[in-house]
């Protein structure tokens, strides 16, 4: 992976101690809240419901084992000894003193990370395909891309005051891993005719209280003139995105504005004046990013390993896990094995200190120390031997880190909601523990099958509940929890936008709703290989919402 | 006109603290001032903004209650979770547990 070089060492260690200045500027009065919030902000830093919270930048999802021991120990020592994984692949604590943080940046410039671009509206964490570099249905890594796009981005002095807050993915899959189509702007790696590898660009997708699909603007971008053809979007935005309402400040607002046609103009108009000058990548540079991103020494293996099938045919509950949690790699003999943060009852995402740093030593033996965190809130090891899954999921086993859900109605994504989050309306977790609960028969999940259900606990949609099969939104009557329910909605390939069933739900009502929406598909799917989704696309809201509100007005929610 | 609390964070820590009787902080809801009426809220809030130019607290606010006879009751479910200073998720549960035994 990646290491820093002298310049990242260096801002990054000139930031910290900028920062520790601050902080005791603000305890001397020096600095009133008004001058030190966006300061705070702009090291991750926020104030929230209960507490600060510290939010910590995982570049493209990709942490090391030594990293991520690192993190157990902020934990342990400066939290209340657990971690959240978030849905932008970074790591949230929830409860660090003002006056420690200074202290918790020195230990995370240690290990090469920081919580600079968690924040503010500047161009946030690049994220990417959290099976980068190992996928088998990959055209190129894109790590690669991600690094170069991180090391443009941080700290760029134009962009450090957008109109808003500015998400870039990046895909180098056939695949949409990354959600590349709600992002400001999504970059998909793609071969042309000629057999090229260059960048499909979509711009203005986006979820929170306008959610939109991005679209394409381009549709093949030579490699070399990323950075100019980015710094092109960004300008356009910068000059015409609208600073006067937060709620029209986003790309995608412009984007629609604009119309796409008109906007792909503008921003050709502004490459053809920056194209072909400093921001050219030259091969060499290129080269120089790839080699951090050489593949771990594999071995060569055969494609079947005997250990594994004998394992697999030995034990069912390690061949239920193996099903769900484990994918094709792109390597004979190897597989890539998601590590579920979603246990039953559990809060999506949440990792104690100890399970941190017997992941990282479980990264250490049998992943060559590297990991990934998934939007989906999950941790990955990306290389692990097909003959050590067994050893390996009895290790997960041991501590509740085997829970066979990937995929499945449970692998929930919930954001933090109204237990810790100050914008929130309502909870987001007790909803995923309560359908985790409600749904924790395994041969029932597998029955359903594939179903994604997010939750938000507010319309910032930080749970991505647009983009869930099932989503869930927190909305606030009278300072009371309610929650709206959309179905339809996908990130993938195929993306669309949940629609809304109906009126909101109490929160004692929305496992039974979700339970009734089920059965529905169900009832209602073709085989076990129509997933939630066609279905719902081939019969429609209808039959979801008859059996949700019935024909009886008394089970009929108040709140609409 | 309802009752009324005067809460914030500290800025320390980032703690939830309530304004009490004597115009000092409390962690515990209970301990509040209540405040029912305008001139009330006005000088709690005055108190709240010398709390604030002496580093002690950020972002007070006044926050509706309920006054019964056990005492006042937050009446929304964002103060509720604040009064109780934690998250609701079941602590016998998940990660949480680690938290919880402090
Ligand atoms: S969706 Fe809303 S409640 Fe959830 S984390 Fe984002 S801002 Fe907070």
């Amino acid at each position: 992976m990646y290491r820093y070089d002298e310049f990242d060492a260096t801002f990054v260690a000139e930031r910290v101690k900028q920062f520790r200045g601050q902080v005791e500027r603000r305890l001397a009065g020096e600095l009133g809240e008004d001058e030190f919030r966006p300061l705070r902000l702009q090291n991750g830093l926020y104030l929230q419901l209960h507490a600060y919270m510290l939010r910590i930048a995982v570049p493209y999802g990709v942490l090391s084992s030594k990293q991520l021991r690192k993190l157990a120990f902020i934990a342990r020592r400066y939290d209340k000894g657990f971690g959240h994984f978030t849905t932008r692949q970074n790591i949230q604590f929830n409860w660090p003193e003002l006056v420690d943080v200074p202290d918790i940046l020195d230990h995370l410039a240690s290990v090469e990370m920081h919580a600079i671009q968690t924040s503010g509206n500047c161009i946030r964490n690049v994220t990417a395909d959290h099976f980068a570099g190992v996928a088998p249905d990959e055209i190129e890594d894109p790590r690669v891309w991600a690094e170069i796009i991180r090391q443009w981005s941080t700290l760029h002095p134009e962009f450090a005051f957008l109109p808003r807050k500015f998400k870039i993915a990046v895909t180098g899959a056939s695949h949409d891993r990354a959600a590349v189509k709600f992002h400001d702007i999504g970059l998909k790696m793609v071969k042309n005719e000629a057999g090229e590898i260059g960048f499909e660009v979509i711009v203005g997708g986006g979820m929170g209280r306008t959610p939109a699909i991005g679209p394409t603007i381009r549709g093949f971008l030579p490699k070399q003139h990323l950075l100019s053809y980015l710094e092109a979007v960004l300008r356009v935005y910068n000059l015409l995105g609208r600073r006067d309402n937060l709620y029209k400040a986003r790309i995608k607002i412009l984007v629609a504005a604009t119309g796409t046609q008109e906007f792909a103009r503008l921003v050709e108009e502004e490459w053809a004046r920056i194209k072909d000058g400093a921001l050219t990548l030259p091969a060499e540079e290129v080269a120089r990013i790839e080699r951090y991103f050489q593949p771990p020494a594999y071995e060569k293996l055969p494609a079947i390993s005997t250990e594994l099938e004998t394992a697999k045919r030995g034990d069912a509950t390690f061949a239920r896990w193996l099903k769900a949690n484990t994918h094709a790699h792109k390597v004979d003999g190897y597989s890539i094995v998601t590590i579920s943060l979603k246990p039953e009852g559990g809060a999506p995402g949440d990792a104690s200190a100890d399970q941190m740093d017997l992941i990282a030593d479980l990264a250490d033996e049998y992943s060559f120390k590297e990991l990934r965190v998934t939007h989906h809130q999950n941790l990955v090891l990306p290389n692990v031997r097909k003959q050590d899954l067994y050893a390996l999921w009895q290790r997960l086993a041991a501590v509740r880190l085997a829970n066979p859900n990937v995929g499945f109605l449970t692998d929930i994504i919930a954001c933090p909601g109204l237990d810790y989050c100050n914008l929130a309306n309502a909870r987001s977790i007790p909803i995923a523990q309560r359908l985790s609960r409600r749904f924790n028969d395994f041969q029932r999940l597998e029955e359903i099958g594939e179903l994604r259900l997010n939750i938000s606990g507010c319309i910032n949609a930080c749970g991505h509940h647009h983009a869930g099969n099932i989503g869930i939104l927190g909305v606030d009557k009278q300072g009371e929890e309610f929650y709206q329910i959309t179905l339809g909605g996908s990130s993938k390939d195929d993306s669309s936008i949940g629609k809304i069933i109906g009126p909101a739900f109490a929160i004692d009502q929305v496992a039974d709703a979700v339970e009734n929406i089920v059965n529905v598909y169900l009832e209602k799917r073709t085989g076990q290989d129509e997933r939630f989704l066609e279905t719902f696309r081939r019969v429609g809201i209808d039959p979801f919402k008859e059996k949700v509100y019935g024909n009886s007005q008394a089970r009929r929610p108040a709140a609409e | 006109m309802t009752v009324q609390v005067v809460t914030a964070n500290r800025l320390r820590d980032g703690v939830i603290v309530w304004l009490t009787a004597d115009l000092g902080w409390s962690e515990e809801f209970t301990e509040s001032r209540p405040l029912r009426d305008e001139a009330e809220a006005k000088a709690a809030l005055e108190a709240a903004g010398v709390a604030v130019k002496a580093r002690l607290v950020v972002g007070p606010y006044l926050a509706e209650v309920d006054e019964t006879p056990e005492g006042l009751k937050p009446n929304s479910a964002r103060e509720r979770i604040r009064a109780s200073r934690l998250p609701t998720i079941t602590p016998d549960q998940g990660s949480w547990t680690g938290r919880i035994e402090g």
